[in-house]
């Protein structure tokens, strides 16, 4: 009993010391920022016109502005249309399940510090099967940048109302048109303690790119919604914020102060079309640093110890 | 209470010396009276002693306390289950000692609270009978605070003078459980004791002492399952789990939340079951296998998740502490019906392993092992404990960590060409790269729940399901011919096999020797690995005339519990019967006994 019947399996092992999760980067000198053609795998399975296709050519800017290496970015997704995502990414990915992409996202995050976490999903996945762990991710602030490709509709399932579908919106589920009341999802945001919080349209690229810069560098759990256009299901949902279909994009105002959380609220409420830009953005500890610091705590405290004599320091004490 | 030989002398004049080989002794009273603890005291003190001891206990289901009972069965030879019948039941109201009397032997020692109890006068004859004024004496002796804190403690000095326990092994333990900012706290602990040592047990004649067990030379580690479940991860190299509070499981997330950070990793408490076993597969797609776990409705929440890890290949351990179900169900009480689920639970076809470990020395191995078979098969494992074995405590052979212990740092060396659902792999599973990891090609993997090709991307390929579905079966049966097959306890032939799993082991074993100390020709069989089975069992039942399998769930709609249904289904063998209860209690040797021979009993056509 007290023998293992299936030993200890040599799988592949690393040469980095066990002292943490911590891994050692790769050399990154005179490495080329890759092209669009490098980034792309499979070539998406949207509806042509979709508002989605924009955000994916902006992650790809982003990822050659940014000049990150494939095996660096991790792109991760719950299921829709738009959390399709990652199969079109040429680099490390998960096609997760539904709503549950934050937590898998959580995961990786607080396990590996070196990697740039991005997560793309849709509005129903983000705010309704996924409601409780936009949350509870946000309010832990786990280092992770989300996008939101909201466009007011579950697309993947053909048109059922979402809840962020605006009140009379006629969906197959809501034939006489839909009566509850939409999510805001930067109040939502907002509220569960987000610490970066932004907003921006498929039909704008150049504040696309931007907002996935600050939403990047950000020290924290950063979340962009990103209106992305259903031309099937939804379509001119966000006409009334596209100059060229008439409508008008307003930025946020330059005095809006980001580190105003009411004020930030209250621009959020503002309605349809509402702004664009940053609303709000402060600095709190992240769960990563949290975990980290509790680590190191730790581990000074057991001093030089080998993860056997831990355990042996235990053991001890049961006898 | 079997005894060996007559004593020497009384000790101090009030009693005279009994050698006996083992002891069962019932505590009775309520969860905050410390019960719990004064059973703790007895296991350390047997493990300090090389004795082999089990325990077992009810605790409350709600917070605001109520009747508990602790049993330890302390023995000089080999202890099995914690005893059907105690030889001492330690009462400390009138409710513990009327409820638990029936589980004392005929001429057993009650020992009561004679400031709380009333004995009745019909039980007289039956059981010896001795009270002591426990919670005054214990006021007394702290000096009349008015308050019974520590009689707890005074009840375990008099059970040290009745059964003649190693009084400085005990106040060694004593102090350093008690040990703390506040010295008063170790002095009041130690003058209760000493005041229930010192006092006179006029009507109680006899002493007994325990046979010293024989050395095995091997220092001995006492702890209940579920910490030798979380030890043995910390030991295979697990460094990050995520769970959700749910009785009886929450101990080993308390445990791993609180050592972790001394390993270099993390738990965290998530939201909800969904989203810690999200986030154990995100870790565990992070490169290093991560560890989540629950008990009743948590794994049933539990399902989904678990089918992509199948699905995607992902490997993860999930501990499943099983309680009386369905639905909020029992939390507290034992049962084995979360089989079906572990195996089965989730849409679609979705092959993981589940393992059961058969004692709290077992837990910790198991937790190794199911961490080496998640990773080298690429696959969820389950971890099947359940209440019992959660909360009963054994002493155990210290295990050697040097050699044990694990290192399961993600390799991130950079590799040539990637594709993780390789169909043409030589040993068929997968083996995936953790993001981190270059890929010369160019060419990255996606890890999916969708059925996929080869690289991870979505196929609707009818050739490809087929082929996608065959890889995921066809690695676990790889490793079901792998396993070792299991030998019975007793005789490979005889008339009865008795087939269990998990935490009845010890019971099946004790039934098997006492039907063998009649000339009954029984042996028992222990299922460790419960999917995929090991090769081999029909071989085993061969030899047997009746195969009845024991387990604590119901017989369901067609008479067959859950193990039972699996092992018909896989041997399509009409000798293997049933033998089913889910009363939430552990099975009593006497019961197993009674339920065999009444099974074997021809019902008289009438
Ligand atoms: C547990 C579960 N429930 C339901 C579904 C079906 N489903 C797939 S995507 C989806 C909604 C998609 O809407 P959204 O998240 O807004 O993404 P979009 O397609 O609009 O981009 C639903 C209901 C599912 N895959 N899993
Ligand atoms: S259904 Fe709508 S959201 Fe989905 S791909 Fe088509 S346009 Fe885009
Ligand atoms: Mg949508």
């Amino acid at each position: 009993m007290s023998e293992l019947s299936i030993p200890f399996a040599t799988l592949p092992r690393t040469t980095v010391p066990a002292a943490g999760l911590e891994v050692t980067p790769l050399a990154d000198a005179d490495r080329k920022p890759l092209s669009k053609k490098e980034v792309s795998a499979d070539h998406p399975t949207w509806c042509p016109g979709c508002g989605d296709f924009s955000v994916l050519a902006l992650y790809f800017k982003l990822i050659e502005k940014r000049k990150m290496w494939h095996e660096k970015i991790t792109t991760v997704a719950g299921i829709g249309c738009s959390s399709r995502f990652p199969y079109f990414v040429q680099a490390h990915g998960a096609h997760f399940i539904h709503g549950r992409a934050l937590p898998f996202a959580s995961g990786i995050s607080l396990s590996r510090p070196d990697l740039h976490v991005f997560v793309f999903g849709g509005d129903g996945d983000a705010f309704s099967i996924g409601g409780n762990h936009f949350t509870h991710t946000a309010r832990k602030n786990v280092k992770m940048t989300y996008v939101v490709m909201d466009n007011f509709v579950y697309g993947l399932t053909k048109k059922q109302t979402s809840p962020t579908s605006p009140i009379g919106f006629k969906s197959k589920t809501d034939i006489w048109g839909s009566t509850d009341r939409p999510i805001n999802p930067l109040k939502q945001a907002i509220s569960a303690g987000a610490t970066f919080v932004a907003r921006t349209t498929h039909t704008n690229p150049n504040h696309v790119l931007k907002m996935m810069e600050a939403a990047m560098d950000h020290d924290g759990f950063s979340f962009i919604e990103c209106l992305s256009e259903c031309v099937e299901f939804f379509p001119g949902a966000f006409d009334s914020s596209n100059p060229r279909k008439g409508g008008q994009f307003l930025e946020v105002p330059a005095e809006h102060d980001v580190a105003d959380e009411y004020a930030a609220y209250r621009l959020a409420d503002e309605p349809f079309p509402g702004r664009f830009g940053i609303f709000f953005q402060t600095q709190r500890p992240t769960k990563n640093a949290n975990e980290a610091k509790l680590i190191a705590d730790h581990r000074a405290k057991v001093g030089g110890l080998a993860d056997w004599q831990i355990l042996q320091k235990s053991f001890d004490r049961t006898k | 209470m079997s005894e060996v030989a007559a004593g020497p002398a009384p000790a101090g004049g009030q009693s005279k010396l009994t050698k006996i080989n083992e002891a069962v002794i019932r505590i009775a009273g309520n969860s905050q009276d410390g019960i719990q603890a004064i059973g703790g005291f007895l296991a350390r003190l047997a493990g300090r002693s090389e004795q082999e001891v089990m325990t077992f206990m009810t605790i409350p289901s709600t917070i605001s306390g109520g009747p508990s009972i602790f049993q330890v069965r302390i023995g000089s030879g080999e202890v099995l289950s914690p005893g059907d019948e105690a030889d001492m039941l330690l009462a400390f109201y009138q409710h513990s000692y009327e409820d638990h009397i029936n589980s004392l032997k005929l001429g057993g020692i009650v020992l009561y609270d004679s400031d709380h109890i009333t004995p009745k006068p019909e039980w007289l004859e039956n059981y010896r009978h001795v009270g002591v004024a426990i919670s005054s004496k214990t006021v007394e002796a702290i000096g009349g605070t008015g308050r019974d804190k520590g009689k707890n403690i005074f009840a375990l000095g008099l059970l040290a003078r009745i059964f003649d326990l190693n009084v400085p092994k005990l106040n060694k333990l004593i102090e350093e459980r008690f040990g703390g900012k506040d010295p008063t706290v170790v002095q009041n602990a130690v003058t209760c004791f000493e005041a229930g040592y010192n006092h006179q047990l006029q009507d109680l004649l006899k002493t007994y002492q325990l046979q010293h067990a024989e050395l095995k030379g091997h220092t001995q580690v006492v702890m209940n399952g579920n910490e030798a479940l979380a030890y043995g991860l910390l030991a295979a190299g697990v460094r990050f789990g995520a769970g959700y509070p749910i009785t009886p499981w929450s101990d080993i997330m308390e445990l791993l939340r609180r050592e972790l950070p001394k390993y270099g990793g993390s738990f965290i408490q998530c939201e909800d079951e969904i989203a810690s076993i999200s986030m154990a597969i995100g870790a565990s797609y992070g490169g290093r296998v991560a560890v989540t776990g629950s008990s009743g409705p948590g794994i049933s929440l539990k399902t989904e998740a678990l089918g992509w890890a199948s699905m995607a290949e992902m490997p993860l351990v999930i501990v499943d502490v099983q309680r009386g179900g369905p639905s909020t169900g029992m939390p507290t009480n034992i049962e084995q019906s979360d089989l079906n689920i572990a195996c089965f639970g989730g849409h679609g076809d979705s092959p993981r392993v589940v393992i059961a470990p058969s004692s709290v020395e077992d837990c910790f191995y198991t937790a190794i092992e199911a961490v080496n078979i998640a990773r080298k098969y690429s696959t969820p494992v389950l971890i099947l404990t359940d209440q019992g074995i959660a909360t009963r405590i054994e002493a155990f052979i210290e295990p050697d960590l040097k050699k044990i212990c694990q290192d399961l740092t993600p390799d991130l060396t950079p590799i040539a060409d990637h594709k993780p659902y390789d169909l043409k792999a030589p040993d068929g599973i997968t083996r995936h790269v953790a993001p981190g990891t270059r890929i010369a090609s160019g060419k990255y993997p996606v890890v999916t729940g969708l059925e996929h090709d080869e690289l991870g991307h979505p196929t609707g390929s009818p050739k490809l399901h087929t082929a996608m579905t065959a890889k995921r079966r066809n690695k676990l049966r790889r490793l079901g011919a792998d396993l070792p097959v299991p030998t019975t306890y007793g005789p490979n032939e005889g008339q009865v096999l008795l087939v269990g799993w998990g935490s009845t082991q010890g019971p099946l074993r004790e039934a098997v020797d006492r039907f063998r100390s009649v000339g009954d020709a029984v042996s028992s069989l222990h299922i460790k690995y419960i999917n995929p089975l090991p090769n081999g069992l029909d071989e085993i039942f061969k030899g047997f005339r009746h195969v009845f399998v024991v387990e604590l769930n119901d017989e369901g709609l067609y008479g067959y519990g859950q193990l039972t249904s699996l092992l018909r289904a896989r041997y399509a063998e009409p000798k293997i019967r049933g033998i089913h209860k889910c009363d939430g209690q552990v099975w009593k040797v006497k019961e197993i006994l009674e339920r065999v021979r009444a099974a074997m009993t021809p019902s008289r056509p009438s």
